[in-house]
């Protein structure tokens, strides 16, 4: 099992520990319910050194992504991020991904289990181009500060550049503790203002404890993938491996902001597929609230009317929102918010209700 | 050392003879390993009606956390007599005291053997085996 340059760190914090993804990281620090609601009111610490981070380059570097990922990225400006599907001819994903426009290059970050699979299909897809694909993860570190406080926390570590003024979506690099150009991109998995930061890995304990350190009175504490897996379902984010896969694609996940059909972008691996399961959708991924004791899981079956209409991607009990939620695959005209379903634990119902995704909006809380 | 007036079984139940009936629980170290130790990660707890049969080995009700869900095994063979409520709707019992007020059903056994159970001891055992 591979390690980031923290694992004693959370060794030594009393962390627990769990296999992800071939990676052994922290689960939660402490109760997971209360890690969630400190990323919502406050501010949390992620160890992101997991997922993988390729940098692509060289003459047809721009030309090689726009092939084989599904968003446009020639036509984004320099500093500009997208979140984007690598997809098999057949359209669905073998990966989703953001992508890092560059000058002339793309910085690719990509889900920890699937980064082997990710390199392989680049490697063997570059079709005669002449690009470098360059697979960072082991040298480098990732940080994620997560949360309303984040700006706050982090701009104390970061001098000659102002994080307010770092747009959604949008990286720069600037000195972060002493360390100069650091990549830092306002992104996140939690639906909350944050900021990731990536470094080369022998840094990764210094700033940990630097960003505990002036986070301290802020109330940020370290959070595990307990937590940031509520969290990104509060926030609708799809998780590889739950809500896309080898059988679900993008367009059924109601992710089409990762999808471009522009005809200035050429072809690319996945598209006709695509283009073609647009005009035959069969089903959608929807959000469901559910009232009760039990806590919805993938897999779970999802019934109307005592018939099964599809399954639990992912389920979690919600702090933020009080209740259970669930993302599921249901039949189309089943999808509309509102609409009563039930949830099957092992022959025993619980009602469940339609709810729009996501669940939760920093920007439209009275929800 | 763990209370020696039990048996215990590999799925971390403990079970005790109480008069002409047999209370069943689950330890404080199924309750740590559900929990990661925070008592408020555990969410459900589903426990049979009284008058359910249940078999050595089967699944009698499940336990529920954040993360993940447990079946509970029943250690013995008989007929549920009675069920401990109060746990359902408040699950720190469990981590306050499972041995006592954290009991889960009670069954009417089949008889009153505990043999192939194990006792604290070995119980103790079994779980330093486990950690390596």
């Amino acid at each position: 099992m591979k390690s980031t340059s923290l694992h004693s760190v959370h060794e030594q914090s009393g962390a627990k520990l769990i296999e992800f993804g071939g990676w052994h990281m922290p689960v939660q620090y402490g109760p997971i319910l209360d890690e969630v609601r400190c990323v919502r009111s406050r501010a949390g610490l992620f160890d992101l050194g997991h997922m993988g981070r390729v940098h692509v380059r060289g003459p047809d570097a721009l030309r090689f992504v726009d092939r084989l990922f599904s968003n446009y990225c020639a036509k984004l400006s320099a500093g500009t991020i997208r979140y984007s599907l690598l997809c098999a001819e057949d359209g669905f994903p073998i990966d989703d991904v953001l992508l890092y426009r560059e000058a002339d290059s793309v910085y690719v970050v990509v889900n920890a289990s699937n980064t082997a699979a990710d390199l392989d299909w680049m490697r063997s897809h570059t079709g005669g181009l002449r690009v470098e694909i360059d697979d960072q993860t082991e040298r480098t570190g990732m940080l994620a500060v997560q949360g309303p406080s984040s700006r706050e926390v982090l701009q104390q570590l970061v001098t000659g550049f102002d994080l307010a003024s770092l747009g959604y979506y949008k990286f720069g690099f600037a000195s972060v503790a002493g360390l100069p150009t650091t990549r830092i991109s306002r992104t996140g998995y939690t639906g909350e203002l944050g900021y990731e930061i990536y470094f080369p890995s022998d840094q990764g304990p210094r700033l940990w404890h630097e960003i505990l350190r002036v986070g301290q009175a802020s109330g940020l504490t370290p959070i595990g993938l307990g937590a940031r897996d509520i969290l990104r379902l509060e926030a609708g984010m799809p998780l590889y491996g739950h809500e896309i896969d080898r059988e679900h694609h993008a367009l059924e996940a109601g992710l089409e902001f990762g999808v471009n059909f522009d005809a200035a972008k050429g072809d690319w691996i996945g598209r006709a597929a695509l283009e073609r399961a647009k005009s035959s959708p069969t089903r959608r991924l929807v959000g469901l609230v559910s009232e009760g004791p039990r806590v919805p899981r993938q897999g779970t079956s999802v019934l109307a009317a005592g018939r099964p209409v599809g399954a639990v991607c992912s389920g979690a009990p919600s702090p933020t929102l009080g209740t259970n939620i669930a993302s599921a695959y249901v039949s189309l005209g089943l999808t509309a918010p509102g609409t009563k379903l039930e949830l099957d634990f092992r022959g025993k119902t619980q009602p469940a209700i339609v709810r729009e995704m996501p669940f939760y909006s920093r920007t439209r809380k009275a929800n | 050392m763990r209370p020696n007036d039990r048996r215990y079984t590999e799925t971390h139940e403990w079970v005790k003879l109480d008069g002409d009936t047999m209370l069943i629980g689950i330890t404080d170290f199924a309750v740590r390993e559900l929990s990661s130790g925070n008592e408020s990660d555990l969410v459900y707890c589903d426990l049979p009606e009284p008058g359910r049969s249940v078999e050595a080995g089967e699944t009698f009700g499940e336990i529920e956390s954040v993360k993940a869900v447990s079946d509970l095994n029943a250690p013995v063979t008989g007929e549920v007599v009675d069920t401990n409520v109060k746990i359902e709707e408040h699950l720190e019992i469990l981590a306050k005291d499972p041995w006592n007020d954290g009991w889960m059903i009670r069954i009417r056994p089949a008889n009153k053997s505990l043999d192939g159970l194990m006792d604290a001891a070995a119980y103790e055992k079994f779980l330093s085996s486990k950690k390596h």
